[in-house]
């Protein structure tokens, strides 16, 4: 960051950018709820050049003890790079910008899980990127909150995060490579879609107030659009056609929801416990 | 990291049913999961392919940059397998540097393609003695329910198979394919019950006694093998497995041939 | 996307069964908050993925995924995981482990004698005797027919699919039992024991995964009864 002198036209004469977008245009988004099998919940996103995958576990036993709250549940997220995501390879294991992107996710996190309901456990959230393209922390968050949800993990609602920023003295959202190293400013935004209250915010090149205030708009917009393709995701996932369900599975529903023992009679056995 | 605690019912239930050559899901003891692979899944490696094995999903990418040869290979490229087993693949799986499992496999995925000579070392030297390409094979595993070494190395064949080295983004001259002479195939078995059982799952794996891996290659030879767990085989086992390791060695050589992106 | 939810009216999703996900807003006021969800400002949300359903004043959701919590009274199978001289601690199959104290044993235990009566990694049918409000959860085997299984085989598939297994006054499962001549056990974790033949264990279990996968799905009952016909023709 810090916009670096470059040959490279990042706005053409049209006000078009490197690859046709207009400054308010997101890259294309594919996301897929229920993309593991062993993790709890999980989502495969791909946001433009981004492949990134998100799993949770949880929420389940507190580990390391010492983390343990015993009021609620702690979220504890881990971001990632796999060493053949980026151009030049990256050395395994976690670096100071993994760990400060975890900790930014997790804390974002904590804002929407509901963690009174489950004291003394964790809710660990793991995000994987397989290929970078720019705004991995955003793709990574918006994964996370779809996983989230996949889980069955309780929250207010899903997170919803896109970046913002300015090439050429134009505020323009959603970054690629060559935008955010080369570009002037970089502002990666998180929220609350339903309430619009800001849960991950970070900025880092020059900015004027108005000049912020547009990109926080902007990337407030992208956000929303972002969101309703989390909520396609999951209802393509799990979703029947209301109709659909059929009056068995409205009894049993009703049956559990009203706390009503839906047993079949006892198994008892004549040959009791042996000492 | 953990090994999974598995009730005595599902042990005594796994064991029953292997005795009756069928297992939990509806495989013969000599049947491998169904196999997926997917080269070049990630544009920014050199090589790369998605492996999904009955439930176990894991990337390889492979990364190639330049760099000085060891002094005693000074005319010889150089390779460095590492495998992750990150946690989101297993709860497990523990957050951490590679433990004695990680590197496990990465080691003995690194000499079945070693010592099956499945490199051409001498076309990845630029300069003798100064510059040579490095190779990361890097192994990224995502979902885990058994055999990690076939796995591996099926993923490690396939994306090595599918580089290409960038020697153009080096300023080295044109790009060219990675120099493979090679594929070296492993065949993984557990003894369970005393019975040989190929492309163990991963509660097979946890009830399991001691498992073989065998590594061979097109012209019928064996270039790696590794025993692990606990437990033995007795040598009638050993020279089942290496019937068996063959004819899959073919048939996964195969699939990893005419996979597609 | 704020718009769309606040217009939709709360009754109008109510009658549909909709499938509602975290943060959607699903009654304004009439009714009480129930399971899977939560308010806020008057209003009333969904917390989780899952089926809305109204029951008398209350709206929930019921979930279709998320992790079991007991409540007292449960039918749960456990599998001992620890040993210590005056308890046995269980895996439930939830966030919390549940510790069966010896005098909530079906047997006359000696302090220190615990492991001549239950080892680790076998499995229980056991009841929540209690739940506590920061979820210390305890388990009994004092009731009748509370008992450690043995044989057969156990498989766990989500808690929230439970319901659907068991069917409508036990009808699924009924026919499932029918079919293989299984003895079955559901606990409400999620956790199924079964026991029978092995060909027959096999059969039932795949019928029950088939349910799991398909819970939603119209049909599904006639499609698992051909099913198990089928195989059971085979089998002769």
């Amino acid at each position: 960051m810090g916009g670096t002198p470059t040959d490279i036209q990042l706005l053409d004469a049209n006000g078009l950018r490197l690859d046709g977008r207009r400054p308010d245009e997101l890259r294309p988004i594919t996301i897929k709820a229920d993309a593991l099998k062993r993790a709890d919940g999980s989502a495969y996103l791909e946001w433009g050049g981004n492949k990134v995958l998100a799993a949770v576990y949880g929420p389940r036993e507190c580990h390391p003890r010492h983390r343990q709250d015993p009021m609620k549940a702690v979220v504890q997220c881990k971001y990632n790079m796999a060493s053949f995501s980026v151009s030049d390879r990256k050395r395994p294991g976690p670096d100071r910008r993994s760990q400060e992107i975890s900790k930014i996710i997790s804390e974002a996190l904590e804002h929407v899980v509901l963690t009174q309901y489950f004291p003394r456990t964790s809710v660990d959230v793991f995000i994987e990127v397989l290929q970078a393209d720019a705004g991995t922390r955003c793709a990574g968050l918006t994964a996370a909150s779809v996983a989230l949800a996949d889980a069955g993990v309780p929250m207010r609602d899903m997170i919803a995060s896109c970046a913002a920023g300015k090439i050429d003295d134009t505020i323009i959202i959603d970054l690629r490579k060559e935008e955010d190293n080369c570009g002037q400013a970089d502002l990666p935004l998180g929220i609350i879609p339903r309430t619009g209250e800001i849960v991950l915010l970070q900025m880092d090149g020059d900015l004027s107030i108005e000049e912020f205030y547009t990109a926080l708009t902007m990337a407030t917009e992208a956000c929303h659009k972002i969101s309703a393709l989390q909520k396609e995701a999951l209802r393509k996932r799990y979703s029947v056609a209301p109709e659909e369900v059929s009056d068995e599975v409205e009894e049993a529903i009703d049956a559990i929801a009203h706390g009503e023992e839906v047993d079949e009679p006892e198994e008892h056995d004549e040959k009791q416990e042996e000492s | 990291m953990t090994k999974k605690l598995l009730s005595d019912i599902t042990i005594d239930h796994i064991r029953s049913m292997i005795e009756k050559d069928k297992r939990v899901d509806g495989r013969t003891r000599e049947e491998f999961r169904p196999i997926k692979i997917q080269k070049n899944y990630v544009a920014t490696a050199e090589g790369s392919a998605l492996v999904t094995l009955g439930d176990t999903k894991l990337l390889v990418g492979v990364k190639c940059l330049v760099g000085e040869p060891y002094k005693d290979t000074p005319n010889s490229g150089v390779l460095t397998t590492n495998a992750e087993l990150i946690p989101m693949a297993n709860e497990t799986f523990e957050s951490g540097p590679p433990n004695e499992r990680s590197i496990e496999v990465a080691r003995v995925v690194d000499r079945g393609i070693r010592e099956g000579q499945a490199i051409d070392f001498d076309k990845l030297c630029i300069t003798p003695e100064e510059e040579v390409w490095k190779t990361f094979v890097d192994i990224h595993v995502l979902d885990y329910d058994g055999n990690l070494f076939d796995a591996a190395n099926m993923g490690a064949v396939a994306a090595l198979k599918s580089a290409i080295i960038p020697a153009s983004r080096f300023d080295k001259g044109e790009d060219f394919p990675f120099p493979m002479k090679h594929m070296p195939i492993s065949t993984t078995f557990v003894k369970l019950d005393g019975y040989l059982v190929v492309d163990p799952n991963y509660d097979e794996e946890n009830v399991a006694r001691s498992r073989l891996t065998i590594a061979t290659l097109e012209n019928g030879r064996l270039c790696a093998m590794q025993k692990g767990l606990g437990g033995s085989f007795s040598r009638a086992d050993v020279e089942k497995a290496i019937e068996l390791s063959l004819r899959f060695g073919n048939l996964i050589r195969d699939q990893i041939e005419s996979a597609g992106e | 996307m704020k718009e769309e939810s606040s217009s939709k009216n709360a009754s109008e999703s109510a009658s549909k069964r909709a499938l509602v996900l975290p943060g959607d807003l699903i009654a304004d006021g009439e009714y009480k908050p129930g399971t899977g969800t939560y308010a806020e400002e008057g209003k009333i949300f969904a917390s989780q993925l899952g089926i809305l359903n109204i029951r008398s004043n209350f709206i929930n959701v019921i979930p279709l995924a998320g992790q079991f919590v007991p409540i007292v009274g449960d039918q749960v199978i456990g599998m001992v995981i620890e040993i210590t001289p005056s308890n046995w601690l269980v895996d439930i199959n939830s966030p919390y482990p549940a510790p069966l104290h010896i005098t909530e044993a079906p047997w006359k235990v000696e302090f220190g004698d615990t492991a001549r009566y239950l080892n680790v990694g076998e499995v229980i049918l056991a009841r929540i005797l209690m739940v506590d409000e920061v979820k210390h959860i305890q388990v009994t085997m004092k009731d009748r027919g509370l008992r450690t299984l043995r044989g057969g085989q156990v498989i766990e598939i989500s808690y929230s699919k439970v319901p659907r297994v068991i069917g409508r006054n036990g009808s699924m499962i009924q026919m499932i039992k029918n079919y293989t001549e299984c003895r079955i056990i559901v606990g409400q974790n999620g956790r199924i024991w079964l026991d029978g033949e092995t060909e027959s264990i096999d059969l039932a279990v795949r019928a029950i995964l088939m349910i799991e996968e398909d819970a939603q799905a119209i049909g599904l009952t006639d499609r698992l009864r051909e099913f198990l016909e089928d195989a059971t023709r085979k089998r002769g």
